[in-house]
Formats: structure tokens, C-alpha cells, sequence
């Protein structure tokens, strides 16, 4: 089997549930896309120039300071579950990984710096995706941490760059500052309260669009949602980043609102279902991811409105990702089927749970028969 | 993306739903959609970007290269640009830049890029020149505006680079 040494901890910094509103937002990501100038981009590139690509960024890393000590992946060293991983982690995007039939296209790489939020990806769309990826909402210091690592890779290779245009991409949607900042966040109060339609319209006013959690094209489950800007030329890189810090403020503001209103207004149920959820969660024997994500929502919410507690945040961020498929795989140790995979993902969240998410039931069914002294 | 519906065709259209609190997205190709009496959105900035470009090609009578110009580092035609959406390597901005600055302003609201302002490794006296005479006019435009912050900061940039000449 592959040996995964230099991944095991990466990209997993975020989970510990750090930053500013680490209940309602999980992780924030802020990427820039560069380009090397003398060759095609990446999907008219051919292999010899994606090779080239590649050597060249390896040796300007071994020369720059946040990206002496990391590890630089071929995807095409990887096997597949490996990929999968990088992939659930949210390390690597699917065009780097390749379509499932042919296996990652030549020259794919991803480095993961020794200072664990930053990585590039090198051959995807882009020659080059700087990213950093930090937990709660903390844009600023992920905008900078990216920042300083343009600074030193563009000292070292010629970026393509137009003196009206900007940094050049092979997407035109990402022209000018190359810079695409997300927070992903957890929503369910505007869900129930069937207010997130508004907010997600004023998203598109404000010039921001929202994704599901792997990012583009992917679904919305659980109610969590990655917000991001959706222009990228025209503002300095600070605008985009205040603008996107303020407006998810906001929205975070508008949530603890709606959790405010379910609270006062549907306490009752709201509690039924956040315990319903902790229970089968709790117990259950199988578990579909997609059916996990939306439990995970209702005890998330629970944890963050103390009603459950003892709960930490930090233990749900955990169940989100150890319990996708090639996590759950490589913790067996072996490819499992689909129904095994369900049968794992339940015993995983059980063991969890009950080492470090057991939370004693109270409430008022409990206070109205105090036991006696 | 592969349509949710008839698991072949292209899906376009990205459909969220609420129904009785609970969540679900839809992905759907061009033909499911329609068939469900869904229609793109008529916002621009959610439209597939390829289906935008094949708009603009309709509303746009003379282009340049329309008659298969194509770009001489890469080979890129503007024909390909609008099937894929991605254009081939930096030299195509130049090629179809005319192209371009409409699609770049109706995509972002303008063209002109005014965040970092790049110096490539070992840069040639003229392209220093080129960078401070970009900086200076930036300046001037920032203390027309009295916008002092960002002035002060693209001081300072003029400063570092000055003495390097």
C-alpha cells in the first residue's frame, strides 16, 4: 500500500475549530492562480510543457522559504485511494485528480508547505493555485500567509502579467488578482426559517456567489454552503477580502438571528430534532455520508446552541471528514463496498461519540422528576 | 458534471431547493431543465460561461478575428475560446484582446486590474520604467480622489523601486 507519511496530519489544521465563529463557520480558504509566462495553460498545455511546468516549480520551492520544507506529491505516484484522500481533504480539486477512467493528466502535483495551511497545486487548470486554508473566520491572516508566498515564488518564476489585465489565467472569470477567497459556512437557522433563499439572492447583489462543499458544481448538503467572491478584477486583493469579511459577518449575524427565532418561537421541536439526530448518530448501524452531513447539521446546531453540551465543535469537524469514503477506507485498511462503507462510517461515529461526544440528557422531560435525595 | 436526471447529458443548471425545511440540489443538463420547465437564469453572472459566450457571439455583428484568427503562440482560435470557456496561454489575451475587454467588462464591471502590481525576477530597465510610470499614475488618480490610504501605500511602492534603478 501506499505510503501516505507526508499527508497523514496535512490540511487538517482547520479542524480544531479555532478561528472567529468557529460554530457557524468551519473553514476559510483564500487561493491565488498564476501562471508561468512561455507556456500554454494547463488544458492546452502538452506533457512536455506540463513537465517543464512542474520541474521548474520544484526547483523555485527548494529556493523559497515557506515551501523549503514541504512535500511535493505526482499525483501519478499516488494511488487511487491516496488521490481520494487529498481529495476529501479538499487538498487537491478534481481536474488536478484527473476523471476517474485515466488517472491524473501528466505533471499533476500538489505541494503541501511544512507550515500545514498552505499548499499549491501545480498543472491544473492554472500552472500554478497557491491556497491557505485555515479554521473559523479568519481571512485576513489567510489572505496574507498567501500573499507573502506570491511574493517569493514570483521572485523566482516569471508570472504572466498585463499591465491593463492584471495576472493572467486560463479562465477569464479569474483574470486580475487570480484571487478567489471562500468561507465555509453552516447555515441551518436560515434553512428552518426558510429565510437562506433571501440572503443567498443578496449574495449575487453584492457580487458573491455560494457552492456546496467541494466546491464548484457541487451540491449543497447539510446546510453548509462556501461563499466566495465572484469577481476577481477591478479591487486590490484587501477590497475583495474586506468585502467578503464584512458581508459574511453579516450573514453570521443573520444566522444567530434565525437560531434566535427557532429558539424562541419552536423550541420545542428544534430541540426534538437536534437530540433526534445526536441519537441516531449515537447509535445507529449504518450510515449514508449524505444522511451523516444532514444529522451532523442538527447536532452542530445543538452544539453551538448549548444545548448539547460538552460537544465540541472541534469533534464534529472530525466526523466530517474522517467519515468519507477513502478516510473510512484507509482506516480499514482495505477498498469497502458501498454497504460496508455505511456500516464503518456508523461504527466510526459511534466510537467517537462515545469517547469524546457523550453528552449526558437533560432538559425539562429530566427536571420534572429530580431524583431524591 | 453529469445531469442528475438522464445521466448523460451536460448539466448547466444548478437547481437548489427548499421543500418542507429540507435542502436539495439539483444538477440538470440543458434539455432535462427545459423538459422540467426550468430556464437558465436570466442574471448574467449565473450563466455557464460558455452559453454566455455563445450569447455575446450573437449580439456581436463585426469581430475582428471572427473569420478564424488565431493566436500565434498557442493556436487558439476565439472559436475554440467560446466552446471551452478557457482561454490557451497568456499570449490570447493579447491576440483577442478587442474580444476580450467586452466579455472582461461584462464579467467584472471594468479591465483595469489595480491590485499587485507585478515585477518579474531580474526585470529590465524598461519594464521598471513601465511599472513606475503605472504607479505614478495610480498615484495621481488616488490623491484626485483623495483616497491618502492607498496613496501612501503606492508611495511607498514607487519608493522601493526607485532606488533599484
Amino acid at each position: 500500500m501506499d505510503d501516505l507519511t507526508p499527508i497523514p496530519e496535512h490540511g487538517l489544521s482547520w479542524l480544531e475549530a479555532s478561528g472567529d465563529h468557529a460554530d457557524i463557520v468551519l473553514s476559510t480558504r483564500v487561493r491565488l492562480a498564476r501562471n508561468i509566462q512561455g507556456y500554454a495553460f494547463g488544458p492546452r498545455a502538452r506533457g512536455n510543457d506540463r513537465e517543464s511546468v512542474l520541474k521548474r516549480f520544484r526547483d523555485s520551492a527548494a529556493r523559497t522559504e515557506g515551501l523549503r520544507n514541504g512535500s511535493l506529491l505526482q499525483l501519478s505516484d499516488l494511488d487511487r485511494r491516496s488521490r481520494r484522500l487529498l481529495l476529501e481533504r479538499r487538498l487537491v480539486t478534481r481536474e488536478l485528480v484527473g476523471e476517474a477512467g485515466n488517472g491524473p493528466p501528466k505533471g499533476s502535483a500538489v505541494l503541501l508547505s511544512g507550515q500545514d495551511p498552505l499548499s499549491v497545486l501545480v498543472n491544473e487548470e492554472d500552472h500554478l493555485r497557491m491556497q491557505s486554508l485555515v479554521s473559523g473566520l479568519r481571512l485576513s491572516e489567510a489572505w496574507r500567509s498567501v500573499d507573502r508566498l506570491d511574493e517569493e515564488l514570483g521572485q523566482e518564476l516569471p508570472f504572466a502579467y498585463h499591465h491593463e489585465f492584471g495576472y493572467l489565467t486560463s479562465c477569464p472569470t479569474n483574470v486580475g488578482t487570480g484571487l478567489r477567497a471562500s468561507v465555509f459556512m453552516h447555515l441551518p437557522g436560515l434553512v428552518l426559517t426558510k429565510e437562506i433563499g433571501k440572503v443567498l439572492q443578496g449574495l449575487g447583489q453584492v457580487g458573491l456567489t455560494f457552492r456546496g462543499l467541494y466546491g464548484e458544481g457541487s451540491e449543497v448538503v447539510g446546510n453548509f454552503f462556501q461563499v466566495s467572491n465572484q469577481t476577481t478584477l477591478g479591487q486590490t486583493e484587501e477590497d475583495l477580502v474586506d468585502h467578503l469579511d464584512k458581508v459574511v459577518r453579516q450573514v453570521i449575524q443573520y444566522e444567530s438571528q434565525a437560531r434566535h427565532v427557532l429558539l424562541r418561537d419552536a423550541r420545542a421541536v428544534t430541540e426534538d430534532k437536534i437530540w433526534r439526530a445526536y441519537g441516531l448518530l449515537r447509535y445507529a448501524r449504518s450510515l449514508s455520508f449524505e444522511e451523516l452531513m444532514n444529522l451532523l447539521s442538527g447536532v452542530r446546531l445543538g452544539a453551538s446552541l448549548k444545548l448539547l453540551p460538552g460537544l465540541r465543535v472541534y469533534t464534529l469537524n472530525k466526523l466530517m471528514i474522517f467519515t468519507q469514503p477513502a478516510h473510512l477506507e484507509q482506516a480499514a485498511g482495505r477498498d469497502l463496498p458501498p454497504a460496508e462503507d455505511d456500516v464503518h462510517r456508523a461504527s466510526y461515529v459511534r466510537r467517537v461519540l462515545a469517547t469524546e461526544g457523550d453528552v449526558p440528557p437533560s432538559g425539562p422531560g429530566e427536571d420534572e422528576f429530580p431524583e431524591r435525595a | 458534471m453529469v445531469c442528475d436526471n438522464c445521466g448523460s447529458g451536460d448539466a448547466v443548471v444548478h437547481l437548489t431547493q427548499i421543500v418542507n425545511d429540507e435542502m436539495s440540489t439539483y444538477h440538470l443538463c440543458e434539455k432535462c431543465a427545459a423538459a422540467k420547465g426550468l430556464e437558465t437564469s436570466p442574471d448574467p453572472v449565473n450563466i455557464p460561461l460558455t452559453d454566455f459566450l455563445a450569447q455575446m457571439g450573437q449580439s456581436t455583428t463585426v469581430q475582428g478575428q471572427e473569420s478564424g484568427g488565431a493566436c500565434d503562440f498557442c493556436g487558439l482560435t476565439f472559436a475554440d475560446f467560446r466552446e471551452t470557456g478557457r482561454l490557451g496561454c497568456p499570449h490570447c489575451y493579447s491576440a483577442f484582446e478587442s474580444q476580450l475587454r467586452g466579455l472582461l467588462r461584462r464579467i467584472h464591471g471594468g479591465t483595469q486590474h489595480v491590485g499587485k502590481v507585478y515585477l518579474p525576477p531580474d526585470p529590465s530597465i524598461t519594464e521598471m520604467e513601465k511599472q513606475l510610470e503605472g504607479l505614478r499614475r495610480k498615484l495621481q488618480r488616488a490623491v484626485d480622489a483623495e483616497d491618502f490610504e492607498r496613496a501612501a501605500e503606492l508611495r511607498d511602492k514607487i519608493r522601493a523601486l526607485e532606488p533599484a534603478r
